[in-house]
């Protein structure tokens, strides 16, 4: 799949944003006055910018407001509602402790709860795709919501954040290792997709358009797979070991921001390999594993 | 709502013969030619060094290795199968991707479409293309501007790919009815679907290549037995002796 930059960063930023305003909403972090004004601002920023940058994936976003309607069959619709309910819920949360207005702790659970369930649905939108096999486990929800478990944790400053940044390390190896034999598993192939397995063996003669097409610049992407298996290491590293291992070290906030620095910078990483992996069964007519 | 109908009173769909289709990409042509001009299926750089532009069709082609005998040649049309359990219209997040409940018919909804792709993704086939140029995605509609016109003579009320089709490899009609001319062709054929295990359950069917091989040897081979008479009759008597 084409690794967008656009959806890239939409679903890291806000991955790490309702994480971390998951976190606020809780009342694992209670800051006041001008530290709630920049902290609540940080969950927000992050939040907003992920999300201002999935319309930019968006060919016709003049419609946008549709999204909201196909809620009962469409993840991406849920997505939508459940990004704008949690940010509409948590706005008096933020304000309650900016000014200091002490509301109940119960809606900014409430939030903190939907938080998470909107980094789920954001997981959902690639899991239901049963076209890319990559994506079509259970393991993918459990990755995005690790991610913004350990972003939230890193960056309220939990003691066991370098546990949960760990526990992102082995998601991902676990993911790279079920991920690189999903496609096997789903077993097909040009003979399935042709249905000419009956007959014989095919392979393809002679592509059915010399140009590239949307289908081979979307659903095609095969640049930039050699570089893999460096990439993840680096992604392990920058998102889960680095940090993990700073958080321990007694450097007070200026740790917990260079650990959140590597971390995203891990995540983009990581979110990278999860697009420029993931083979969708399209590229079998078109003689590519994906 | 992008739920599917439960079931629709008619399943209109194609059969395509891999058996008679010669690849000449007429149905690509006629297909492109309609819609263009209907829906607007735009080309980028189209006689440039870069060529790229939407289709509803396409026609691979492929090389069969067979257990006995040389590779056969296959072409294969490509397009949206309408499926019964279409995984592009319940992913749509605007409703502008439906199947209609009277027809089978499986839609955008352009004026509703925000271009997210998430149903090109969805789509184990290809069958949908994103108009770069109107920011909307683009599939078969099954020419549903033609087959309901009663504006066009009633032969041509049959999608464009099939009505140009010159070697009738394409077959349009009604899936629900059983003696409908496709429901017998895919029962006397065999007709089968393609990639059963992504659960799909597409409306169109594909007819396998008739078998061919050395059992159908050509009906000049006894003329090639020549037998020498004369001079060079004696010499091949005397020369296979030795």
């Amino acid at each position: 799949m084409h690794p967008a930059p656009s959806v890239i960063l939409f679903s890291t930023l806000s991955g790490l944003g309702f994480g971390f305003l998951g976190f606020l909403g809780w009342g694992a972090l209670a800051p006041a006055g001008w530290a709630a004004f920049f902290l609540w601002g940080l969950g927000y920023g992050l939040a907003v910018a992920g999300l201002m940058a999935s319309t930019f994936h968006l060919g016709n976003p003049r419609n946008a407001l549709k999204a909201f309607s196909q809620w009962r069959t469409s993840w991406l619709s849920r997505e939508a509602w459940a990004s704008v309910v949690t940010l509409s819920l948590l706005a008096p949360v933020a304000l309650s402790g900016i000014f200091g207005l002490g509301l109940p702790r119960l809606v900014g659970q409430a939030g903190g709860a939907l938080a998470l369930l909107t980094v789920f649905t954001t997981a959902m939108i690639y899991t239901q795709i049963k076209a890319v096999p990559r994506w079509h486990h259970w393991l993918t929800p459990v990755m995005f919501l690790s991610f913004a478990v350990a972003g939230g944790a890193t960056l309220s400053g939990r003691p066991w954040a370098p546990l949960a940044l760990l526990a992102v390390g082995a998601v991902l190896l676990a993911v790279w290792r079920v991920g690189d034999g999903a496609f096997g598993k789903a077993a097909q192939t040009l003979g399935t997709a042709t249905g000419l397995d009956a007959m014989g063996v095919p392979s393809v003669l002679d592509p059915a358009h010399t140009a590239g097409n949307y289908l081979k610049r979307e659903m095609i992407f095969v640049v930039g797979r050699k570089h893999a298996a460096k990439l993840r290491r680096i992604a392990l590293g920058l998102a889960s070991v680095l940090p993990a291992l700073i958080l321990l070290l007694p450097l007070g906030v200026w740790g917990i921001a260079l650990a959140a620095v590597l971390h995203l910078a891990g995540a983009l990483a990581a979110r990278w390999l999860f697009f420029a992996e993931a083979e969708h069964v399209v590229g079998l007519y078109y003689g590519a594993r994906g | 709502m992008t739920a599917l109908p439960q079931a629709t009173d008619k399943r209109l769909g194609l059969v395509i013969d891999l058996d008679t289709c010669v690849g000449c990409q007429a149905c690509v042509t006629a297909c492109k030619g309609w819609n263009d001009a209907g829906i607007g299926l735009s080309d980028q750089n189209p006689y440039g060094v870069d060529p790229s532009g939407t289709f509803l069709n396409r026609v691979h082609s492929y090389q069969v290795s067979v257990p006995e005998g040389p590779a056969q040649v296959v072409t294969f049309p490509r397009s949206c199968l309408h499926c019964d359990n279409a995984p592009c219209v319940t992913v749509c997040p605007t409703g502008a991707s439906y199947k209609r409940a009277e027809d089978g018919i499986v839609l955008v909804n352009e004026d509703a479409c925000i271009g997210c792709g998430l149903c090109a993704w969805a789509c184990p086939y290809g069958a949908r293309e994103l108009d770069t140029a109107q920011g909307v995605m683009k599939k078969c509609t099954l020419c549903v501007d033609r087959i309901y016109n009663d504006h066009l003579p009633e032969e041509d009320r049959e999608p464009a790919c099939v009505r140009t089709c010159p070697t009738n490899a394409r077959h349009f009609g009604d899936f629900a009815d059983p003696e409908s001319k496709v429901s017998r062709l895919v029962a006397d054929r065999g007709g089968y679907d393609l990639m059963p295990g992504m659960g799909t359950q597409p409306t169109n069917k594909y007819l396998p290549p008739r078998a061919k091989g050395p059992g159908n040897a050509s009906p000049l081979a006894p003329l090639l037995d020549v037998q020498a008479t004369g001079i060079a009759g004696w010499l091949d008597r005397m020369l296979g002796k030795i």
